[in-house]
């Protein structure tokens, strides 16, 4: 099949948000796609915009099944957030199950007024009532094969295909 | 060879000792450790991933801190914690360590932390339990204190980044000392090329050199040059006796002073695990001086706490 190009996505995206961005709002990059994005984008956006990371190992439902698996940098929002507008940002939304572990860590920072989710790709997976408010595109994939956000030798993302035996 | 520690997949089940630690294993929980740490710094300083696991600090030697770092580790971890200071409960009516242990399990104990008077005990207990039991040494008699080495370790990385280049010196009564075996295995297996031990004869293993450390009995040659100085505590108990002369007499020729202090790099840090003895094996002024991470190895002690925790029953399923 043919992958969509990373980079026009990417591109919409940030337009996207940019057009949600006032000064109560925060965005905050879910490790590591979501902060991959936010990186990219942060540069172009509206000046001054608060940031954030957030690695969700700590808090994901699958801990007892899947063990820990610490590979990313620790969560870090150094700003406050109680009352503001979050923009959770991540590249592939499936099942649900990042964005509710990365919500519980949120609220563990402080109580912000709104959260938005905004994401490149919905894989029409949902398990939980959470979805989207932003998506660029749908695509439908099969359950052992995952969408993986990577730059290629030319600083460009591009989205890679992995099968698990699964 | 046997390793008590790993179960059949060759994850970490148990933490008994620093050897037989991979070097990867060890900078797996540094690294771990390093996340935990940004949780301390936070509002809600909690995670969920230990909710529903009950952690039991089994004491049968008094310790304070020890016992308070694991336990706010384990509650900062979402898990229910039971201090038990066997030292005056059921061990003096008589009971055996593994009936003790046993009647915890039988209460759906997840995590026992244990220190013991004898070398041995948390090992002993360990191959006893079932597998989906972890034990935690924290300590147990001369032999052993990993979580201890742990975050010594952790403190050396957070000042000095790299372990490859660096000069250690570890300062005091090596021969009682759980924390410096606990050392020495750690920086050996980091790849620490120089580690000294400073003592005096009588406060020195037999055949220590065969850990791979220089020997030195002079505290001023010992300290030249080095980047770390790891100060140990003189308990008072071997204060009399054939051992040690005085407090005094050790201040003076083993004591941390400054002008000792500024014999090693000027970048150089003091560590000391605690409960320092000002006076006797530390200069107050040295102890509270801008090169001492005292404090700082207390608050690491905690997120590496946390992250052995973690990994031993994230590692289990």
């Amino acid at each position: 099949m043919t992958l969509p190009n990373a980079e026009n996505l990417i591109e919409t995206l940030k337009n996207k948000i940019n057009d949600l961005i006032d000064d109560k709002t925060v965005l905050v990059g879910v490790q590591r796609g979501g902060e991959l994005i936010l990186q990219k984008i942060l540069p172009s956006l509206k000046n001054n915009v608060a940031t954030g990371s957030i690695d969700t190992s700590f808090y994901r439902d699958d801990f007892s099944s899947r063990g820990l698996k610490v590979k990313n940098k620790p969560s870090k929002i150094d700003t406050e957030i109680n009352d503001k507008h979050i923009i959770l940002i991540d590249d592939v939304f499936s099942t649900g199950r990042t964005v509710r572990a990365a919500m519980n860590e949120i609220f563990d920072y402080g109580r912000p007024a709104k959260i938005t989710l905004a994401v490149l790709i919905d894989r029409n997976e949902q398990e939980l009532p959470i979805s989207p408010q932003i998506y660029i595109e749908k695509i439908s994939l099969n359950k052992n094969q995952h969408l993986e956000l990577k730059l290629d030798e030319n600083k460009k993302f591009i989205f890679q295909l992995k099968e698990s035996l699964v | 060879m046997f390793n008590p520690q790993l179960n059949s997949k060759g994850n970490l089940n148990h933490l008994l000792s620093i050897e037989g630690l991979s070097k990867e294993k060890i900078i797996q929980i540094l690294d771990t450790a390093e996340s935990f740490l940004k949780i301390g710094e936070r509002d809600v300083k909690k995670v969920p991933i230990l909710r529903g696991k009950t952690v039991c600090n089994v004491f049968f030697e008094n310790s304070t801190r020890t016992r308070t770092t694991f336990e706010i580790a384990a509650k900062r971890l979402s898990a229910d914690v039971i201090n038990l200071n066997v030292a005056t409960s059921s061990q003096s009516k008589g009971e055996t360590i593994l009936d003790t242990i046993n009647n915890l399990i039988a209460m759906n104990a997840d995590i026992f932390i244990v220190r013991h008077s004898s070398s041995g005990a948390a090992h002993f207990i360990a191959s006893h339990v079932k597998p989906n039991i972890h034990i935690i040494n924290a300590g147990d008699g001369n032999h052993s204190h990993p979580t201890q080495g742990l975050l010594d370790a952790f403190t050396i990385r957070k000042y000095k980044t790299h372990f490859n280049k660096l000069k250690v010196a570890i300062v005091g009564d090596i021969l009682h000392s759980r924390v410096a075996r606990s050392n020495i295995h750690a920086l050996n297996i980091l790849g620490v090329p120089e580690i000294r031990v400073i003592a005096p004869k009588t406060l020195l293993p037999y055949e220590i050199e065969k850990l791979g450390v220089h020997v030195f009995h002079d505290i001023d040659k010992g300290l030249n040059d080095v980047d770390v100085i790891m100060m140990l505590r003189i308990q008072n108990e071997r204060m009399d006796g054939v051992m040690l002369p005085s407090q005094e007499e050790y201040f003076k020729t083993y004591g941390l002073n400054q002008t000792r202090l500024d014999l090693a790099k000027k970048d150089a840090i003091v560590m000391h695990p605690g409960p320092m003895n000002r006076g006797v094996e530390i200069d107050s002024a040295v102890a509270d001086s801008e090169q001492s991470v005292i404090l700082p190895q207390v608050t690491f002690g905690i997120a590496v706490r946390m992250a052995v925790m973690a990994i031993l029953v994230g590692q289990h399923s």
